[in-house]
């Protein structure tokens, strides 16, 4: 809550300073020194590990919680460009904390229902056959306030715990086949070398087909804060599946009904049952420009920008409402638009200075239109606390303020 | 390398599987039984993995004093996390209340949870027998079983937790 407030009171102070600075060039009669035309010293020199301006502040939204160590950060998607989320935005989930783990001395365990128990070092899945793909990892928890009319304030706060990166690694699939898989396995069971040695269970033909046990991130190794040295990539499904810090796959018959598949992460319908291995996240999109907390400077040209993405494939339309779902226009979509990961939009607007709703709403190769809050509802109940994708409205106030829209 | 490649066409001409041939690189190195007894702590809804040893619920009211009451609460509500008590008849309620006992389809999850994750601070400090022991006693709470009743192996997955049948897969 103080950091929030902080970050806006920051954020409205860099404003009050632009508009000072502007006054003060555009006087005549300024007496402020002249900015020289060519810089009088030399800069820093090369160094080894390269640092932001120390004019950026973006940084992850982080909540007062008694238990730090099992909590999350968001990423300021309103501070991020294009599709790729830095590493060090990338927002976090934790159970247990992060645990420091030294690469040399990790093993990643595979047996089960295999023909040969193996043990694999880091070193050792860096010789095999290797893969680079760009895929969203989001919490499936992500967007949960949105579950109620007047949804999160910022995009942080609605959107945040969703980030996307190119990951690095190995297919899984090659992994299994080292170990030979036995014709009964039909799952997977994967565990985190954290504290509470985190524990989900996911289908077999997932892991063949998509799964990527990842040791890089966005050209680097994994920061330790996504699951330095190894992490499991299941490309578009709920981020607690994508197991960080992955020390063991167990090949199963069936699922391990873990704390997390039962407790957690299931969705509870109006009649009392519960849908269970709710992997998939279905399309959503968000408007990041302008969005909740950023005040627009006047009438004029605006571009609007924001992201889209499906756990059940590319993203094939985003559409941008400027009138509060009256009419649709068609936003450009950045290429390539990638399986499973952050599609950019974006569209020229005109703002005319009167008050309005800008909405988004995205298509994914399924089919699949991404729904208004009561649509949602209308499928899933009132008791869902997971999953939840439905549009996402701001206010623009005639005085530029922006503002979450009821819905 | 050449007989682990055999092996596995084997493997793949047995099943039919409907893929190319396994190829294997020949890179890690075969798992000692050992070392994957040692890791392989995760217990299915069948409980064949669970460990030795026992517990009742009396032990575990101790245990539970002692190790989770702080951050639990008195009899597993009322604490700053969350109630470990309840019933179904909370799920029709609004916020619903998801716990033990009203929500977890099955017993054997509330012992491998407790044994790897808890106490939050201190995870994987407890014994089997002390495991058993505060899982009994949480059972009892949620009135599964009787202050007496010896958990172990055997009994633990005998336990019919109320929300067994509860959970559909996935129908979207
Ligand atoms: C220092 C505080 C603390 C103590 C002590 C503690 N817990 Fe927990 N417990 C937590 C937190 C925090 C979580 C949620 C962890 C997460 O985010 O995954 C939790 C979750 C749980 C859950 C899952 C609840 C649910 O419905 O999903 C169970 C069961 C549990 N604890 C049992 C125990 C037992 C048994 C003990 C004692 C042996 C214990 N805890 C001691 C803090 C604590």
């Amino acid at each position: 809550m103080k950091s929030r407030d902080a970050t806006r009171r920051s954020f409205l102070g860099t404003g009050a300073l632009a508009g000072a600075a502007w006054t003060a060039c555009s006087s005549p009669e300024a007496e402020a020194p002249a900015e020289p035309d060519q810089p009088s010293s030399l800069g820093t020199p090369v160094r080894r590990y390269g640092q932001r301006s120390p004019y950026e502040k973006a940084a992850r939204g982080v909540r007062e919680s008694q238990t730090p160590e099992a909590a999350s950060s968001r990423t300021p998607l309103d501070q991020t460009y294009g599709i790729i989320t830095p590493s060090a935005l990338h927002f976090e989930r934790h159970h247990a904390g992060v645990p420091e783990i030294d690469p040399a001395t990790h093993k990643l365990l595979v047996h089960g229902l295999v023909d040969r128990p193996m043990a694999f070092s880091v070193d050792d899945i860096k010789r095999l056959p290797s893969v680079s793909r760009v895929h969203f990892v989001e919490c499936s928890g992500n967007s949960g306030g949105e579950w109620s009319p007047a949804g999160a304030p910022t995009v942080a706060l609605s959107h945040g715990l969703a980030s996307c990166s190119e990951w690095t690694g190995v297919p899984l699939r090659i992994l299994l086949e080292e170990a030979g898989i036995q014709p009964e396995a039909r799952w997977v069971l994967a565990e985190g070398a954290d504290a509470c040695l985190m524990q989900r269970s996911a289908t077999l033909e997932k892991a063949l087909e998509e799964g990527i046990v990842a040791y890089g991130q966005n050209g680097e190794a994994i920061r330790p804060e996504q699951g330095y040295p190894l992490r499991l990539i299941l490309p578009g499904w709920e981020g607690n599946t994508n197991v960080k810090w992955l020390r063991r796959i167990k090949l199963t018959a069936g699922p391990q009904y873990v704390k997390d598949e039962t407790s957690k992460y299931t969705e509870l319908m109006e009649d009392g049952t519960a849908w269970i291995f709710t992997f998939e996240m279905d399309a959503k999109s968000v408007i990041t420009a302008p969005s909740g907390g950023h005040g627009v400077d006047g009438p004029g040209f605006l571009e609007i920008s924001g992201l889209a993405w499906s756990g059940r494939g590319k993203i094939t339309q985003a559409e941008v409402s400027t009138d509060a779902g009256q009419t649709w226009a068609e936003a450009e979509l950045q290429t390539p638009v990638y399986s499973k990961a952050f599609t950019r939009f974006r569209l020229p607007w005109e703002w005319d200075g009167s008050e309005t709703v800008l909405l988004s709403r995205c298509r994914d190769e399924t089919g699949y239109l991404q729904p208004g809050r009561a649509e949602l509802i209308e499928q899933r109940g009132r008791k869902s606390a997971y999953h939840c994708n439905r549009i996402k409205g701001w206010r623009i106030a005639a005085d530029g303020s922006v503002t979450s829209a009821e819905v | 390398m050449q007989k682990s490649s055999l092996l596995s066409i084997a493997t793949i001409v047995a099943c039919a599987a409907p893929t190319l041939l396994a190829q294997t690189y020949g890179v890690g190195r075969p798992a000692s039984a050992d070392e994957v007894a040692a890791w392989d702590v995760t217990i299915g809804p069948e409980g064949r993995e669970l460990p030795t040893g026992s517990g009742t619920a009396k032990d575990g009211a101790q245990v539970y004093e002692v190790r989770c009451k702080e951050c639990h609460g008195d009899q597993g509500v009322g604490g700053d996390h969350a109630a470990l008590v309840g019933n179904p008849e909370q799920l029709k309620q609004t916020p619903p209340l998801k716990t033990v006992g009203s929500y977890w389809p099955y017993a054997t999850t509330l012992f491998d949870y407790t044994r790897r994750a808890m106490p939050f601070e201190e995870p994987g400090t407890l014994s089997a027998d002390q495991v058993y022991a505060v899982t009994a006693y949480i059972l009892h709470l949620n009135g599964l079983v009787s202050e007496d009743d010896v958990l172990d192996r055997e009994s633990l997955p005998r336990v019919v937790m109320p929300n067994r049948e509860g959970f559909v897969r996935d129908p979207r």
